[in-house]
């Protein structure tokens, strides 16, 4: 089952190699990371420039069709970079969202600027007490001619600091946790009467709270049809799903290449760590988390790109096994390299954070081991 | 679970528990202890425990110990621990001033053991070096005698609140060509020599707990070597063994548990799926504490009996730590999308941190008790050291 890249994959991939190997090196990153925004413009130019933030849309769309093969090429050499740029907010989330659920003249409005590099995204899903179930809304949005009003907060929105435009899921019926009801709105970041609390993550990213205070939208800013935004945002999982898996991949080969390359270099008590067959079979175990992760991320994003029926089922158990292997690894490289897998000095840690962050964002491995288990 | 006590040591719990919670300051009940206290806060409690005569549980009556019985000691840690103070100075009252005693000549304690008693001065420990780990008999700092001082110069590293301290105790090589034990010898070093430079290492979660500790052509008077010249990895053996007794941290791990239960009451409802894998997951945990707990108690009675505890600090620290990060892990999962945020350090009050309260800490204490498994002789050197010691393998 081992994909292999076309002609144009492996164009797409080596290019992306060839600029974060010259221009995203970690000092680099920790640069980029220490800025006010926490993310670089410049380099999210180039990106669109290079054509990823076009890769996966449809021709139709103004993309290059790449699809989801095209998302998981770039989140794996993103995993691999610790490339903080929004990508996964704007162009996975928010334009995976707009293409699947949007109007036409959505489509037309939202999609080129975010293919060309000129607008970022946010999706504020989560509330307070939602924990990961989107159905879990009480930010209310009323119907008043035609406008919709909303009012509520939503929690933990990465990238909504600096974001241009947010998708905010909000209630236009039914109560606090029906399936039904729940509808996407399209809201500027600079709207009156929206509030924002910003703070950073523990992967070096921005996020913020929302506050809606009667946050005014018209009625053509709603993506998808009224009161169907749980099925939409559980479709965008999916797809969500199958590009943090790529992500965290790619994190995982870097910290097992940097602690095997570590175990042959660094001594102790006259011999290399790697003699010691306890740490050998910990680097066995690592190595074999890692062959399961990028078979179980492969297999979903062909199962993905093919509409195959169980692709949800199947996502949510990639996030369990990927997230589980995912932190096996990160906490034996930190453990591995002992006291300097504990300092903000050495990368280590920071793929062991951004590990971290990929396991709660949209639903910790636990989550997604009993969702794929009550999936029939 | 509770020792079975005598009339005399029940009063003496109740006394420790009643001077605890009279006496212990509001200002240390921050957020975060380890990392939220300025160097003044931190000394709070050491010197309320000095004035009373219990700051040093384990030092013999003439040094200023309390003359406890292995009993007494053992409740008192277990209730400071459980109601959650910040230990005294570990590394001046633990570590370097039972060496001193132990081994040190009479002008040495008479100089350093009243400023270790009263939190006067502030030491640390000079042990790690660069590419040392676990591995300390391979000491590189180099001490060179020179009439009456020794000239010192390396790099020591992981040194814990080193940019609080006024002195540190340190190995240093004293002899390059004697086999790597044999060299070293066992040095205390005053922090405002000229030629100690301290550089802060910032850690992943944040904090700034260790440093780089610079030795360049340190002048040290000779009169602060303790014991005998080179034979100072005896008196560091001594310290280490301090050192692990107290890593089982029972009363930590069960105050974190208890705040645990309580999150997950309040983030998890009862009818998400998630509460019974959280209930299971926690019962689970609580039953490793429990195993530890009698493990230590049983550990305690034959100790009072006068049988060797042996390396039980070895079992005492794998367990502890392995029990504490999944207690960090178990909570950082159970608050849910806030476990994104992180605070800031140094840490002030008008930067915003989403979410309740209780989860403020939660994301960097599961960040920072991956240290717990490395340092203080790594988990694996512990399972070495019972491999060797007690299954002769």
């Amino acid at each position: 089952m081992d994909i292999q890249l076309t002609e144009e994959q492996e164009l797409l991939r080596s290019s992306i190699q060839r600029f974060l190997r010259e221009q995203y090196d970690f000092d680099e990153r920790r640069k980029i990371v220490a800025t006010d925004e926490g993310w670089s413009r410049r380099h999210w130019k180039s990106f669109a420039e290079l054509g990823l933030c076009a890769a996966p849309f449809q021709e139709s769309s103004g993309g290059l069709g790449g699809g989801s093969l095209a998302t998981m090429i770039v989140m794996q050499e993103f995993g691999r970079n610790l490339v903080v740029e929004p990508y996964f907010e704007t162009v996975v989330l928010a334009g995976g969202l707009i293409e699947d659920v949007g109007s036409p003249e959505q489509r037309q409005a939202f999609l080129p600027k975010i293919m060309e590099g000129e607008a970022t995204w946010a999706l504020a899903w989560a509330e307070g007490r939602s924990r990961y179930d989107f159905n879990n809304v009480t930010t209310t949005a009323r119907c008043q001619g035609d406008k919709f009003v909303l009012s509520g907060t939503k929690a933990a929105v990465v990238g909504a600091p600096w974001a241009d435009k947010l998708i905010v899921s909000a209630r236009t019926s039914g109560g606090p946790r029906d399936r039904d009801g729940v509808s996407l709105f399209v809201v500027d970041r600079h709207a009156a009467n929206l509030h924002l609390q910003s703070y950073k993550t523990i992967d070096g990213r921005r996020a913020a709270e929302l506050t809606l205070m009667n946050v005014e939208v018209s009625a053509d800013q709603m993506l998808g049809s009224e009161g169907a935004g749980v099925v939409a945002l559980e479709a965008t999982r999916d797809r969500a799903i199958a590009a943090l898996c790529a992500e965290a991949v790619g994190a995982m080969s870097v910290l097992n290449s940097a602690t095997l390359e570590y175990s042959k270099t660094r001594k102790q008590f006259g011999v290399a760590l790697g003699t010691f067959q306890v740490l050998q079979h910990r680097m066995v175990d690592m190595f074999i988390a890692l062959e399961e992760a990028i078979s179980l991320t492969q297999h979903l994003n062909l199962s993905l790109s093919a509409h195959e029926p169980n692709g949800s089922k199947l996502a949510s158990g990639a996030k369990s096994k990927v997230g589980y292997a995912a932190r096996f690894v990160a906490e034996q490289a930190v453990q591995l390299h002992g006291g300097m897998g504990m300092s903000d000095e050495l990368n280590v840690g920071h793929y062991f954070k951004r590990i971290s962050s990929i396991n709660v964002q949209f639903g910790d491995p636990a989550y997604h081991l009993t969702r794929y288990a009550q999936q029939s | 679970m509770e020792l079975e006590l005598s009339s005399e040591d029940a009063a003496f719990r109740d006394e420790v528990r009643a001077f605890i919670a009279e006496n212990y300051p509001q200002e240390m009940r921050v957020a975060n202890p380890e990392t939220d206290l300025t160097r003044e806060q931190s000394l709070l409690w050491h010197r309320i425990l000095h004035k009373k005569g219990w700051i040093a549980p384990l030092w013999p009556k003439e040094y200023g110990g309390p003359g406890w019985s292995v009993t007494q000691r053992f409740i008192f840690e277990q209730e400071t621990s459980r109601a959650g103070t910040l230990p005294p100075l570990a590394f001046s009252v633990t570590m370097v001033g039972p060496v001193i005693y132990t081994f040190g000549n009479d002008a040495q304690k008479k100089k350093f053991l009243p400023g270790i008693l009263s939190g006067e001065d502030w030491w640390c420990q000079g042990y790690s070096e660069p590419g040392s780990g676990s591995d300390l008999a391979s000491v590189r700092t180099k001490a060179v005698r020179d009439g009456d001082h020794y000239i010192v110069n390396g790099h020591k590293t992981w040194t814990t609140l080193a940019q609080h301290a006024d002195w540190i105790f340190c190995l240093v090589r004293t002899d390059p060509a004697a086999k790597p034990q044999a060299g070293i010898s066992f040095l205390l070093i005053d922090m405002k020599s000229p030629g100690v430079t301290v550089r802060p290492i910032i850690t992943i979660d944040g904090s700034h707990e260790v440093n780089d500790v610079f030795l360049e052509d340190v002048r040290v008077p000779a009169e602060n070597l303790i014991g005998e010249e080179n034979k100072g990895w005896t008196y560091a053996k001594f310290l280490l063994g301090n050192e692990r007794t107290s890593m089982a941290g029972i009363g930590r791990s069960t105050r974190y548990l208890a705040r645990l239960k309580q999150i997950v009451r309040t983030e998890v409802g009862e009818d998400d799926a998630a509460f019974g894998e959280f209930i299971r997951e926690i019962a689970r945990v609580e039953l490793d504490v429990l195993a530890l707990e009698a493990t230590e108690l049983r550990i305690v009675a034959q100790m009072s009996r006068g049988i060797d505890p042996g390396p039980a600090a070895s079992l005492f620290k794998i367990r502890g730590t392995e029990i504490f990060q999944r207690i960090t892990d178990l909570t950082h999962q159970a608050i849910g999308n806030y476990g994104l945020a992180i605070r800031e350090h140094p840490v002030t009050a008008n930067r915003f941190m989403p979410g309740p309260d209780y989860g403020h800490t939660a994301t960097e204490k599961y960040l920072n008790s991956r240290k717990l498994s490395i340092y203080g002789g790594s988990n694996e050197i512990q399972r070495n050291i019972i491999a060797k010691a007690v299954l002769g393998l």
